[in-house]
């Protein structure tokens, strides 16, 4: 944008970008213009019309969102005429709208709610239209529960799924007064393409989208004394806890976590950064052997590029749109399925527990987790591995029931045998991290030497574009790994769903030659999960692979394989890599899926 | 006034010259530029109902640069009470198809589209075949030009020029922002010429003929001629080329059956003027300095004393209701709410003062929708409320 052009908003002149908008113009001269259907993510609908500005000249009132900033416009963001069509159009929406807010899940984080507050929409002239439409409420999805009669056809959701996610699980249906967003052929979320990602929950501007939440078989459990309670948590979960409870994003609050937690009265507390490291042992062997048996034996069996399996969004995606290709994903389950099958084996048998008192819980930034908790195969340990998955959201909400002043907690440890972790375990959590945890211990298993970048910090595969490609050269490797001499290790990442399809169409077509591909079904990793704190927008998703980040520098260990509970579980129990105990409880196999 | 502007009839639209391969051999041995001056000049203004100069809609698409564009004409008519464009395609497609060429070649296309309303599938096979013959003539004369048929599938909505080009890239028929414009982005994000059926028939005429005879017709900012359906209680419905300007007067007294008691111009989306405003009424697009001029698409419904206003609105508001696509939230819950408050008025559930709150969330509507839909419904709504408000309440 390189012309600056003369605009006035409300009064006041401002230079501003030819072509951006009257609404960011407005935002950046500190004018704030109300928005509901605008979301940073997603293109510009310009459906909800809240936006309104008076544009002095015209006629019509023109939506902020949706309209250029033209030289010389004068812009008025606060005129009766504006603010009656405001409030106008606030009213139509809660005409629409199930408004039973004190029984509503997002009651205090909704929009809409904030909305009719601002404007103190205190009576409602307009008829209700609730009682006459027929709305339903999906609730046969293990992670999502979509509410018809909150939904406001912003569309954001639609967008969402179509624009991040390339899913094009949810659409508009019908019109005019019967317009709805829907699912093919109005099925339920969970007969349909749906990932489970729950990137339309964090988009959703009200109540319409939630997750399933499992807060009060938590609870029961708890309370249960017979039942010991283990947690594990995400990587992402401790840079983003925080920003629901009264820090700001890109807080790091993992010790006040681990307190919390325990003050919650969960037995253990126990980290899936842990599996995190397990996944690049196995991972990362599998990779090895994958390119062994593809570059020394010429086995036409074995599938490269290998493609991660940590994201359940994005193996839903791929069971889905590419079924012919599941045979590339790495057989490794998540570290989340990882760390049920091993807490109700290993930890159950060290600490002489009875696997069947074990209640294993998670706490996740996503929502995809709850349906991979739920799938038949992930029973290995003879129980079902992991019982209930909580999004961060829903421990942050456990946290204020129990009356824990957050800020104030001191910090704890994890407990041990499953709670130490390493830095390549935390980055997980960001896109490009297991890319880079997973080069960390291979290239270090293969040559004997560190990663040849500055500080193990693998700076090619950090980052926020939907795309990144690295690849690193392998020299001089260690005599059993010679066949690897000279061998350019190609690597591709690929965040948010749309970008994987086009890495796969890359792929499909035969015109990318990757070895390696880590894919997240959501963008910017599992930071920006669909069970993160609303909202998450790209800043917020900057600030929070920031923290990441840091959180790895900070750690005295960097790198998986020098993890010391990863040495000593390979000591006491699993053998090593690859082994068949490994290969019971550690890996799994894949569901093809039909395509709607 | 009425004196001023006698009914006058016309006859270009429907008259069979067959001499449309000599009206394109002319016109393609013009410059661009001298056929956009010859619209400028006759002050040709789309006849959809929007009025938008067409002259000026193919020079502004003609000077963009894009290596690709399109001309499509817009045949989804589907304004109640509209039924002049499925006669001229019926009756003259050779001047449709000629005209659209015309532009084509105007502003640099080589591809057009004709967009048929999806209850016109009986016009699909003669159309088709009066497409093959004239682009065989195309060849002939080294003209690279081709016209193909796009059939809608019955949504109002996608009248609406944006909404038409969603519908025919595949997508839901929702009314894009504007800006952009269709002339620099338009069918598939190419600059795209897209107007009426009637409109192109009307560039036919000023091609053949010139611009003057066609501004001499009509009266200021409404020149030329319209055609008109004209359907309600009168002795003679049917379709009538009139010049513009007329007064509803002349008018109701040529078509009405004595017992007029309001004229609804312009379909459900248009105005409803009441026999009290006949005098002060003309027919022809705004800008005129005495009494109230109305723009019409053509559709001309009258009404007689045993109608009864109310059922009217009532017919139109579940017509809108319908037929919202249901993107923008004054269009989609407003409709509802003009639609059951009526309703509400009528059976004493809501007090007569509603109307007055439904007034002005009609206004709001007007305001704040995001296409021409959402903002016309104001129109009727407004006009039989305010003129027949003792019918709504009683």
């Amino acid at each position: 944008m390189e012309k600056k052009i003369k605009i006035t908003i409300n009064g006041a002149s401002f230079e501003v970008e030819k072509g951006i908008s009257i609404l960011e113009a407005a935002r950046n001269a500190g004018v704030i213009i109300p928005t509901l259907c605008y979301h940073k993510d997603l293109c510009v609908a310009g459906n909800c019309r809240v936006c309104v500005v008076e544009i002095v000249g015209q006629k019509r009132l023109a939506p902020a969102c949706a309209t250029p900033c033209e030289e010389g416009i004068e812009v008025l963001t606060n005129t009766l005429k504006v603010r009656n069509s405001r409030k106008h159009i606030i009213e139509l929406l809660l005409a629409e709208h199930n408004a039973e807010c004190t029984s509503c899940y997002k009651n205090g984080n909704c929009e809409l709610q904030k909305l009719a507050s601002d404007f103190k929409i205190m009576t409602q002239d307009f008829i209700h239209l609730v009682p006459f439409k027929n709305y339903t409420i999906d609730m046969y999805s293990p992670s999502i529960i979509k509410d018809d009669s909150k939904c406001i056809r912003c569309q954001r959701c639609v967008r969402t799924c179509a624009e991040l996610q390339g899913v094009n699980a949810l659409t508009m249906a019908y019109k005019g007064e019967h317009a709805k967003i829907t699912a093919f052929f109005e099925k339920s979320l969970n007969e349909v393409v749906c990932t489970n990602c729950g990137q339309c929950i964090i988009h959703c501007p009200t109540g319409a989208l939630v997750e399933k939440n499992y807060i009060e078989e938590v609870w029961s459990a708890i309370a249960d004394k017979t039942k010991y309670v283990v947690i594990q948590t995400a990587p992402a979960v401790r840079v983003g806890l925080g920003e629901e409870l009264g820090f700001d994003a890109g807080e790091r609050v993992t010790g006040k976590m681990v307190s919390a937690l325990k003050r919650l009265g969960f037995d253990a507390v126990m980290d899936t950064d842990f599996t995190a490291d397990l996944t690049i042992m196995e991972e990362g062997t599998e990779l090895l052997t994958r390119l062994k048996r593809a570059l020394v034996d010429k086995d036409p069996d074995v599938k490269l590029p290998m493609a991660t399996s940590c994201s359940p969004g994005w193996i839903k995606f791929i069971e889905h749109i590419y079924p012919e290709f599941l045979s590339h994903l790495s057989s490794c389950k998540s570290p989340q399925q990882m760390f049920g099958a091993l807490v109700k084996t290993y930890y159950a048998k060290a600490r002489k527990i009875d696997p069947d008192k074990i209640v294993s819980v998670s706490v996740m930034p996503c929502t995809a987790k709850k349906f991979e908790a739920n799938r038949p195969e992930m029973h290995d340990s003879g129980y079902k591995d992991v019982d209930y998955v909580l999004t961060t959201r829903e421990l942050a909400i456990m946290i204020k029931q129990a009356g824990i002043d957050f800020m104030k907690l001191e910090d704890t440890h994890y407990d041990r045998l499953m709670g130490e972790s390493t830095g390549a375990g935390v980055i997980f959590g960001a896109t490009g991290g297991v890319m880079e945890a997973a080069l960390r211990t291979a290239y270090e298993l293969v040559t004997g030497r560190e990663v040849p970048f500055e500080n193990l910090n693998i700076t090619p595969v950090r980052g926020l574009e939907g795309i990144k490609e690295a690849s690193i050269k392998i020299e001089k490797p260690l005599k059993e790994w010679s066949f690897l001499e000279g061998v350019e290790l190609k690597c591709a990442i690929a965040h948010g769903l749309v970008n994987a399809k086009t890495v796969m169409d890359s792929v499909k077509a035969g015109t990318s030659n990757y070895h390696f591909i880590e894919f997240m079904a959501c963008p910017g990793g599992c930071l920006g999960g669909g069970g993160q704190p609303i909202p998450t927008n790209p800043e917020i998703r900057r600030k929070r692979a920031a923290a990441i980040y840091a959180e790895d520098a900070g750690m005295p260990l960097r790198k998986s394989h020098l993890n010391p509970e990863i040495i000593k579980i390979y000591n006491d129990f699993l053998v090593k890599p690859l082994s068949d105990k490994s290969h019971h409880l550690l890996h799994t196999k894949y569901t093809p899926r039909k395509r709607y | 006034m009425s004196t001023d502007y006698l009914l006058k009839r016309a006859d270009f639209i429907f008259k069979n010259e067959n001499d449309w391969e000599e009206v394109l051999t002319k016109s393609i041995h013009r410059t661009p530029n001298e056929l956009i001056n010859e619209l400028i000049s006759s002050e040709l203004k789309g006849r959809g109902g929007a009025g938008f100069p067409t002259g000026l809609k193919w020079k502004v698409t003609a000077e963009d640069k894009s290596d690709v564009k399109y001309v499509i004409c817009n045949a989804d008519e589907g304004e109640p009470g509209t039924f002049k464009d499925r006669e001229i395609l019926s009756k003259v497609p050779f001047k449709v198809l000629t005209a659209i060429a015309i532009c084509g070649y105007v502003i640099g296309a080589r591809q057009g589209y004709i967009y048929l309303r999806g209850e016109y599938f009986f016009l699909q096979s003669e159309l088709n075949k009066a497409i093959k013959e004239f682009e065989f003539y195309c060849r002939q004369i080294n003209f690279d030009f081709s016209i193909k048929i796009f059939m809608g599938s019955g949504a109002y909505i996608c009248g609406e020029e944006t909404a038409l080009f969603e519908s025919m890239e595949g997508k839901r028929g929702e009314p894009r922002n504007k800006p952009p414009y269709p002339t620099s982005f338009g069918y598939m994000g190419k600059p795209t010429v897209i107007n009426n059926v009637e409109t192109l028939a009307h560039t036919y005429t000023i091609f053949k003929y010139g611009s003057k005879r066609f501004y001499d017709l009509g009266v200021q900012f409404s020149r030329g001629t319209k055609l008109f359906s004209v359907s309600g209680d009168t002795p003679k419905p049917g379709i009538y080329e009139l010049e513009l300007g007329m007064s509803l007067v002349d008018f109701v007294e040529e078509f009405g059956d004595d017992d007029t008691k309001a004229v609804q111009v312009g379909g459900a989306s248009g105005f409803l003027v009441p026999r009290k405003k006949f005098a002060e009424t003309t027919i022809g697009y705004q800008g005129r300095l005495v009494g109230i001029s109305l723009p019409t698409g053509g559709s001309m419904m009258i009404f007689n004393s045993s109608r009864s206003m109310f059922n009217v609105l009532d017919n139109y508001l579940v017509f809108f209701a319908e037929e919202s696509c249901g993107q923008c939230t004054p269009c989609r819950v407003g409709c509802q709410q003009l639609l059951r408050g009526i309703k509400a008025v009528k059976r004493g559930e809501k007090p007569a003062s509603y109307l007055d709150k439904m007034l002005k969330l009609a206004e709001t509507m007007q305001l704040t929708a995001k296409c021409g839909l959402g903002q016309s419904v104001a129109n009727s709504f407004s006009s039989i409320v305010e003129n027949f408000r003792e019918e709504m309440i009683y």
